[in-house]
């Protein structure tokens, strides 16, 4: 008896339908000529940060590959605050190389750390601008191999700016989430937003100067698709 | 010292006097520079310069913006050792019981200024940037004034027994447009310390139109559109409609000034002194205007900004000393006899 017990459950829990998280994946396409960026022309005056670069950088609001894939595009769920795991999340870096941040466009947990490094022979000053109360500001200076800067940040926020004064050309966007399902996408467009539970949500893929795009999305057994396309205007 | 004994002219006093105003007014060209080049929270720390004593901070590390921001503050520096020695001196040296007063109110506002800017750093407060650039301009306006008071022409009209006068209408549409420069300045400086680069990009339109859209969806094309390769903070509607507020109010000062002129010609003559003031104020004011425009149409290159900022400010002196020397004309005058003047006649008379 105990032995028929034994195999019901086992077939039971085989053959019952099992919620199990799954990521959503999908591409963010730009359609038509991307505006143009802009040279960095100031950094022409700064021979330490010039001798770091063959040419004159230029600004990357948009970018876009050959066939349009469009990179930095921060992509969320909508109404998920309240489940942040930001305390346990491995820290996101934030880098300043060759007078530029890198990357531009970063995404993370409220409460997870952000590590600030400096690869350049150079002083920066960190400058992080929020405008949500509750977060605070920072301006922090950092010798050229000086430590790391930690920072954090308690309440959501969208594109909260990074700025270095020393090298007004500097700037990076820093998004908080109050919840890990977010991403950005690669210079491939791609992106994957991992560990969602099965529901219905809305996604929504950001972008500063491109605009806001919103869809609908089921998770259910396996990996739900999402794409998204923005068209120059 | 006998209070009441006419005054000497003291000639050395006199030109450090414009020494000191002329320091400021490179002091201010050098502030204007700080925030054309979004330099102002360079340097995080204060009063050390990363960590550095102030006089001490290594040239080599003098980049960027750090140039910007620690030149400034030695040259302040500079300023309030000068305007300490001015008011010692002026305390010492001036028999005139007001300019005493003037020269402690200068020693007071120097500080504070100094202080001001280190706690703008300090805090990382953007409004008390406006606070600093207003109180910048009005302590310029003072040690104008400090070197027009020990200049040989302000004590020899104050020995006149009388002169001819400025009429009461003329006198208060001069002042009225002072004053209103003054506010433009304020609006100036609250524009430049939102550190948003510019609000509007087009000129002689605004956003394509006469009046531009300040809708929420306006106002999130302007940001879209907008490609910024400097670390500027985007546009607000309340931003773009300042802006608006500034070209106008320029059109009023510039029809104030000149119906200044054409009203000092009429009642002054052309020789008068005031009247050719009121000319050479004319000129600044087209200046200023062309820099303006001129600021627009290079999208905010930092030099053109910071002209803007310091033809502003001799436009704001200007005014001042304008009405200061009308006012003191019209207390030497007959008729002030039958003219309340307080204080400012006092002044005037030499008393």
């Amino acid at each position: 008896m105990k032995v028929f017990s034994n195999l019901l459950l086992v077939v039971i829990l085989v053959t019952m339908p099992i919620a199990r998280a799954a990521d959503i994946v999908g591409t963010v396409t730009y359609k038509g000529t991307p505006p143009a960026e802009i040279p960095l022309t100031q950094m022409e005056d700064n021979a330490d940060c010039m001798a770091m670069h063959t040419n004159t950088p230029t600004t990357h609001h948009y970018v876009v590959g050959p066939n349009g894939e469009f990179g930095n595009v921060t992509v969320y769920l909508q109404g998920m605050d309240g489940k942040s795991t930001g305390a346990s999340a491995a820290p996101a870096v934030l880098d300043q190389k060759g007078c530029l941040y890198n990357p531009t466009i970063l995404a993370v947990q409220t409460g997870q750390k952000i590590i600030v490094k400096n690869s350049d022979d150079c002083i920066h000053n960190v400058h992080a601008i929020p405008k949500v109360a509750g977060n605070p500001e920072y301006n922090d200076p950092q010798q050229p191999g000086g430590a790391d800067l930690t920072y954090s940040f308690p309440k959501p926020e969208m594109f909260l700016k990074f700025q270095c004064d020393v090298h007004p050309w500097m700037f990076a966007w820093v998004s908080v989430f109050d919840h890990p399902y977010f991403c950005v996408s690669g210079t491939d467009g791609k992106f994957t937003i991992k560990n969602v539970p099965p529901g219905k949500y809305t996604i929504v893929a950001a972008h500063r100067k491109a605009g806001t795009q919103t869809a609908d999305v089921e998770v259910k057994d396996g990996n739900a698709t999402v794409n998204f396309t923005f068209e120059a205007k | 010292m006998n209070a009441n004994a006419p005054v000497k002219i003291n000639r050395p006093l006199h030109w450090f006097a414009v020494a000191t105003a002329v320091a400021t007014f490179l002091l201010l060209g050098a502030g204007g520079l700080v925030t054309s080049h979004e330099a102002g929270m360079s340097v995080p720390d204060w009063p050390n310069s990363y960590g550095y004593n102030m006089f001490a901070f290594p040239i080599s590390k003098w980049t960027g913006g750090i140039f910007y921001e620690h030149t400034h503050r030695l040259w302040a520096s500079v300023v309030g050792l000068m305007t300490t020695v001015l008011a010692i001196w002026i305390c010492v040296k001036d028999s005139r019981k007001w300019m005493k007063w003037l020269g402690v109110i200068a020693f007071l506002l120097v500080i504070a200024q100094g202080v001001l800017g280190g706690l703008r750093v300090t805090m990382k407060m953007d409004s008390l940037g406006i606070f600093h650039g207003v109180i910048a301009q009005t302590f310029f306006v003072l040690t104008c004034a400090i070197a027009l008071f020990t200049s040989r022409f302000w004590i020899e009209l104050a020995a006149k027994q009388k002169t001819f006068s400025v009429p009461r209408g003329l006198r208060n549409h001069v002042l009225f447009v002072t004053i209103l420069i003054f506010l433009q300045l304020i609006l100036g400086a609250t524009m430049r310390h939102q550190h948003a680069g510019l609000a509007i990009s087009d000129f002689p339109l605004a956003h394509e139109k006469i009046w531009p859209d300040t809708n929420p969806d306006a106002i999130t094309r302007y940001n879209q559109e907008r490609m910024e390769a400097t670390n500027v903070n985007p546009i607000t509607a309340f931003q773009v409609v300042l802006q608006m507020f500034h070209r106008i109010v320029a059109l009023v000062i510039f029809a104030g000034v000149a119906a200044a002129v054409g009203l000092s010609v009429k009642r002054l003559g052309k020789k008068d002194s005031l009247t050719k003031l009121s000319i050479f104020w004319l000129a600044l004011i087209i200046l200023q205007i062309a820099l303006g425009i001129a600021t627009i149409w290079t999208n905010k290159a930092a030099d053109v900004a910071t002209a803007h900022v310091l033809v502003g400010a001799l436009s704001l002196v200007t005014g001042a000393l304008w009405c200061i020397i009308a006012f003191a004309r019209a207390a030497k005058s007959p008729a002030a006899q039958n003219e309340t003047f307080g204080a400012f006649g006092t002044f005037a008379a030499n008393k």
